[in-house]
């Protein structure tokens, strides 16, 4: 066991989940791979959709193949950290959005 | 930025760039060999199909010094073609009919003295040239800049680098002001008639991935390109190619230099297609280098690597040993064989 939680060689390793259970990773990644596929958006636009919510959701794995994907597939440092910064305005504005249901209960409980 | 060989480094000796290719920098690094995969591929020995292209390396002098080159062409590099070797080249082209294609390259091939005369001399023997621009050889000095005019006049097919739409990628990989000048290169081609929609005049564009990853898919970044380069400077082309760079030569330099040479021999791998190995350009193409000396690929003839049969040299061409032969490979060619494949003219499976 290694002593740390993250290990770079494991996102190589993803394909393996199926040695434990084959038959349900056999349907996800097969959905997987029909998701990240050519279709009402390209490839490429959903590669930087990935990226995006890699960052909301803090996966260090996702992180790295998303941040390759898309800068392989042609996007600029500039539109990749934007994309970082949309993450990041929704992850902050649904903390903040829940300033309202805090200030309509401070209203309910107050004189 | 110098040539790898002006600045003495190691890696311009093919032997060590073999050596770190079969062992890693530090000597104890193996990947499985490419041979192993072309035997689970049914592949190996690799044969030749028809050889119908001869690709001709007709220097290495270039007027850039792109940080991917595997030729480690640029200014400093004098070894040019002679007439002598461009004459026996003709006449081997005369004596076999089945070479229908020849494919100009270098180093920037306009920049060898002698290179009207010898396309004027394949035109005679009424075979299809490919000219591998630089694009800004065009714009390098005036005497080139009637070169899509003479392009035009001998009906050859330009593929022509562009590593991307945008001046970002391309600078950073080919050097500064090589996006702007391109670009000004391919109107000057279009102008002429070249890429042009329903124009026999054939302009093909090629993408080369400016780090250490593969290329996306072709198609999809064809169409991009199209839209981009029409939209921003009104450029039309045909089609693009899109190739993966091989670790040889400045490219390795990188991938050494960066830390990505064993992730990307890893990716390579990772990636390798059996339809695209059984598709790869050496089946079909004999190399010859600037000193004549015959090729499986442009990749080998980098490393020194010569065909293995009898007729090494153009001077003693033997049609027969080269079409038996038995195609030398070693890991760079994991770089062929990777996704869709790569070849000089992109895509293969």
């Amino acid at each position: 066991m290694s002593n740390h939680y993250y290990n770079e060689e494991d996102l190589n390793k993803f394909g393996k989940i199926g040695e434990f259970q084959k038959p349900l990773a056999d349907k996800f990644f097969s959905w997987y791979n029909e998701v990240f596929g050519e279709g009402a958006l390209t490839a490429k636009e959903k590669s930087l959709i990935a990226l995006a919510v890699a960052h909301a959701v803090q996966c260090p794995y996702c992180i790295d193949a998303y941040t390759s994907s898309s800068y392989e597939k042609g996007y600029s440092d500039a539109q990749l950290m934007e994309a970082v910064h949309v993450a990041a305005a929704i992850k902050g504005g649904a903390a903040l959005v829940h300033g309202v249901q805090m200030m309509n209960k401070v209203k309910e409980i107050s004189m | 930025m110098k040539s790898l060989l002006a600045e003495h480094n190691k890696l311009s000796i093919a032997g060590e760039q073999i050596d770190i290719l079969e062992h890693g920098s530090s000597g104890d690094y193996s990947l499985i060999p490419f041979q192993q995969k072309l035997e689970e591929s049914n592949l190996y020995p690799l044969k030749p199909t028809v050889i119908s292209t001869f690709q001709i390396n007709v220097g290495k002098m270039c007027n850039q010094v792109c940080k991917h080159c595997h030729v480690d062409a640029g200014p400093d590099r004098k070894e040019i073609m002679t007439t002598e070797t461009m004459q026996q080249c003709l006449d081997v082209l005369a004596a076999n009919p089945s070479l229908q294609i020849v494919d100009l390259t270098g180093g920037a091939p306009e920049m060898n003295p002698n290179f009207r005369w010898f396309v004027e001399g394949i035109k005679k023997l009424d075979r299809h040239i490919i000219v591998r621009c630089n694009l800004t050889i065009i714009r390098a000095n005036k005497k080139y800049y009637d070169l899509p005019e003479f392009y035009k006049q001998h009906d050859i097919e330009v593929v022509s680098s562009l590593p991307f739409y945008n001046k970002d990628r391309t600078d950073k990989q080919r050097g500064d002001g090589v996006f702007e000048d391109s670009i000004k290169a391919l109107q000057m081609l279009n102008e002429v008639g070249y890429g042009l929609e329903g124009s026999d005049l054939k302009l093909n564009l090629v993408y080369n991935p400016a780090g250490a990853f593969l290329p996306p898919s072709q198609d999809a970044l064809e169409k991009e390109f199209k839209v981009a380069l029409k939209k921003d400077f009104g450029i039309s082309f045909h089609e693009l190619y899109a190739i993966t760079n091989l670790p040889i030569n400045r490219f390795l330099d990188y991938l050494l230099q960066s830390g990505n040479y064993e992730k990307y021999m890893e990716k390579l791998l990772a990636a390798y297609n059996p339809m695209a190995a059984a598709n790869v350009m050496c089946r079909t193409t004999i190399s010859i280098g600037w000193d004549g000396y015959l090729y499986d690929c442009d990749f080998n003839q980098m490393l020194e690597m010569k065909v293995d049969c009898k007729g090494k040299h153009i001077s003693n061409y033997n049609a027969a040993a080269l079409q038996n032969r038995d195609i030398v490979v070693n890991q760079h060619c994991y770089g062929c064989t990777a996704g869709a494949g790569s070849s000089c003219g992109g895509a293969v499976a």
